[in-house]
């Protein structure tokens, strides 16, 4: 039909007439870039602002249903669960999407780390990439926030004890953060406004301008080792760059970062398919205390940094830490703005990334499952193995009880089973004599609590001779001062009783 | 019939004798005064903007508490400690299920009680009485704290915050409304400290 089609062309003419968008997008599209930069290892940018778009789309969508109040919004995430039809998969999305977003941003950020791509002139295009990832951080700490249930009431709590923190305006800063005395309604709404509308207002309009400085700047040549950046030559030697073997962004680049935004969705859509959207846990009643608070994947090595660091440290290094890191990650471009670019030649960069990812790595997976939180419920939970009570004395039996009863197991386990905060106490007294043990359970020491008070003096002895059948058959931690002393030889069997 | 609008455009404004510069100055004087208008309602506009903000900075502490039960003195027997409930005076319909915020309460004897917040002193965490080993716990990074509110172990920089309280009738009253952390303390008790006992 040569009519409709004419009548389109006509249409589209008097459309680019008015909007003008045409000329300067097809520009765009087909700048020229560095025929090396056409690489897989450039896509992790475009599919950043891709999951963004996705963000975007089922957050919108996920308000449509959402009720955000505090007394609401819990009801209204079980209801999008289990009442709405795929309201469950569109939650999974979102949750799943903001989890890769996490991911991909910390990849895109150490590929333009290792590539030297921040260096000059593209300093700024990094500063801004910066606030991105604060920005990134900051929508997964208000998501969490709005997924009202426990972790996120007593994660809120967390927030305002760091704010506490702060000397002299720590009490109005957790005022401000909470809006108000206590964590409540418009503790919630202040956090709906900053995800639905501060935060993405501003990432939205910092990815802009972080696009319009990569096209304007052109994307960062494959860095050859020996080739220095100088600001004195480095434009020329681009343009030079591109004007000898340098190809049109779409398609000759632009094929593979569609590409991989692709798979990246079908990976989000899999994880939302397979694992299902993430709570929400129980109801957020700070009356219901049975609950042990931990944050989501990416703070995971926060809450591990507060459990670890030497507590004399723990505000200073809480208060301090953070600002010295983003200032030295904003300062980066500045302070090496120019030089080498390759990774090969730069092995300070490489170790730092590799110290960076292995810590985070190994505090993440501590945080997964903390060592340093007490079992609360081992106590009635994990018995005691028929093992450890068979052939035993009533006394030794009664150890036993006495060892469920005071709560020990919350922290120290018997076969790995039980609290990992304190040592395993399945050998414990192959290294401690029974007079240590006896002042170690009274009196305490460290992260041990004294439980002088709690036990009578015959508990007392039945725990301690209960430790002291655990270890198999390895010899009993001995006294050697003691027969020294008595003049009596090293061989003789230790007179525990006496003791 | 003459067009004005093509004439501009054949002729663009270059050549028009108006746009120049000398001329240009009490335009230019004009604009600048309408920015500095703009300004001045910025700053004015800004006031009740920066107050609604930042009001509850300038609030006094003490304005957010209040006298609240946290129920029946039958319910605390001397000895124990149990989980008390009690409603926040500022609270309003909005606040749902956290309107309504536990604490610990020991009745030590004779009417002399302990109120200690539900709140880890390290973290904020909730924490756990457990009256056999007669330890506080607190599930989050192990801070650990006696009967009496005292840091037994782990990270907390100080023992447990505590609620002034009194009775009055039947009723046990503690003075809350406000979470405690480290700048906004429960009340001005510490374990161990019997002069600023509430």
């Amino acid at each position: 039909m040569p009519g409709l089609k004419q009548k389109g062309i006509a249409l589209y003419h008097w459309l680019d007439r008015r909007l003008g968008f045409v000329k300067p997008i097809t520009e765009a599209a087909e700048h020229p870039i560095p025929a090396s930069s056409a690489s897989w290892w450039y896509v992790f940018g475009s599919a950043a602002s891709v999951i963004l778009m996705l963000q975007v789309v089922t957050g919108i969508l996920l308000a449509l249903v959402y009720t955000p109040t505090a007394r609401d919004a819990w009801n209204s995430l079980n209801f999008l669960n289990h009442g709405l039809t795929l309201g469950w998969f569109l939650r999974a999305l979102h949750g799943w999407g903001s989890d890769f977003m996490i991911a991909i941003v910390l990849i895109h950020m150490t590929q333009v780390f290792m590539f030297g791509a921040y260096k000059f002139p593209r300093e700024l295009t990094w500063i801004v990439g910066v606030f991105l990832l604060l920005l990134t951080l900051g929508m997964a700490f208000t998501g969490q926030v709005l997924r009202f249930d426990q972790d996120a009431y007593w994660g809120l709590g967390i927030g305002a004890s760091i704010m506490g923190r702060v000397p002299w305006i720590g009490g109005w800063l957790v005022h401000f953060m909470l809006g108000g005395p206590i964590i409540g309604a418009t503790t919630f709404s202040r956090f709906f406004a900053l995800h639905v509308f501060i935060i993405p207002g501003i990432l939205i309009v910092l990815v802009g301008v972080h696009v319009w400085m990569v096209l304007r700047l052109g994307i960062n040549e494959w860095p050859m080792p020996g080739r220095l950046v100088r600001r004195s030559t480095y434009l020329k030697e681009y343009e030079a760059e591109i004007h000898k073997d340098g190809v049109p962004f779409v398609p000759d680049a632009a094929w593979k970062d569609v590409m991989f935004s692709a798979v990246i969705i079908l990976a989000i859509m899999a994880c939302a398919i397979f694992f299902g959207p993430v709570g929400p846990s129980g109801p957020p009643d700070p009356t219901i205390i049975q609950t042990a608070p931990k944050p989501d994947v990416a703070f995971l090595w926060i809450y591990a940094i507060f459990a670890l660091a030497p507590p004399h440290l723990e505000t200073a290094l809480l208060l301090i830490a953070p600002i010295a890191v983003i200032c030295v990650m904003l300062g980066l471009p500045l302070y090496a703005g120019e030089g080498e670019k390759h990774w090969s030649r730069r092995p300070v960069a490489v170790l730092m990334v590799c110290v960076i990812a292995v810590s985070l790595a190994i505090l993440t997976s501590l945080g997964e499952h903390p060592p340093w939180s007490p079992v609360m419920d081992a106590w009635s939970a994990d018995p005691v193995q028929p093992k450890y009570l068979k052939d035993r004395t009533p006394l030794e039996r009664r150890g036993a009880v006495v060892f469920q009863q005071m709560q020990c197991r919350n922290c120290h386990s018997l076969d790995g089973v039980g609290g990992k905060r304190g040592p395993e106490l399945n050998r414990v007294a192959t290294q401690m004599t029974e007079s240590q043990l006896i002042r170690q359970v009274l009196q305490g020491s460290g992260n041990m609590p004294a439980y002088g008070s709690a036990l009578s003096p015959q508990e007392t002895t039945a725990l301690v001779r209960f430790l002291e059948t655990l270890n198999g058959n390895q010899m009993p931690a001995r006294n050697l001062a003691r027969p020294l002393a008595e003049g009596t030889p090293l061989a003789e069997p230790r007179q525990g009783s006496k003791e | 019939m003459k067009n004005p609008l093509k004439d501009l455009i054949k002729n663009p404004i270059v050549e028009n004798p108006m746009n120049e510069p000398s001329e240009h100055s009490r335009r230019k004087f004009l604009f600048k005064v309408a920015l500095l208008l703009n300004g001045a309602v910025g700053a004015v506009l800004a006031v009740p903007v920066f107050g609604y903000l930042f009001g509850p900075f300038f609030r006094k502490n003490s304005s957010y508490n209040n006298w609240v039960s946290v129920g029946n003195l039958e319910q605390f027997p001397p000895g124990e400690t149990r989980l008390g409930k009690y409603r926040n005076p500022t609270g309003t319909p909005a606040d749902g299920q956290t309107r309504t915020l536990p604490c610990w309460v020991r009745h030590i004897a004779n009417n002399q009680f302990q109120v200690f917040a539900i709140n880890c002193a390290h973290m904020d965490c909730p924490v756990h009485w457990f009256p056999q080993s007669e330890l506080f716990m607190c599930p989050c990074h192990g801070g650990v704290y006696y009967q009496d509110g005292a840091v037994a172990a782990g990270p907390p920089p100080r023992g447990l915050f505590q609620y002034k309280y009194r009775i009055v009738g039947n009723q046990l009253l503690i003075w809350a409304g406000e979470l405690p952390t480290l700048s906004t303390e429960a009340s001005l008790a510490r374990p161990g400290c019997s002069s600023c006992q509430g």
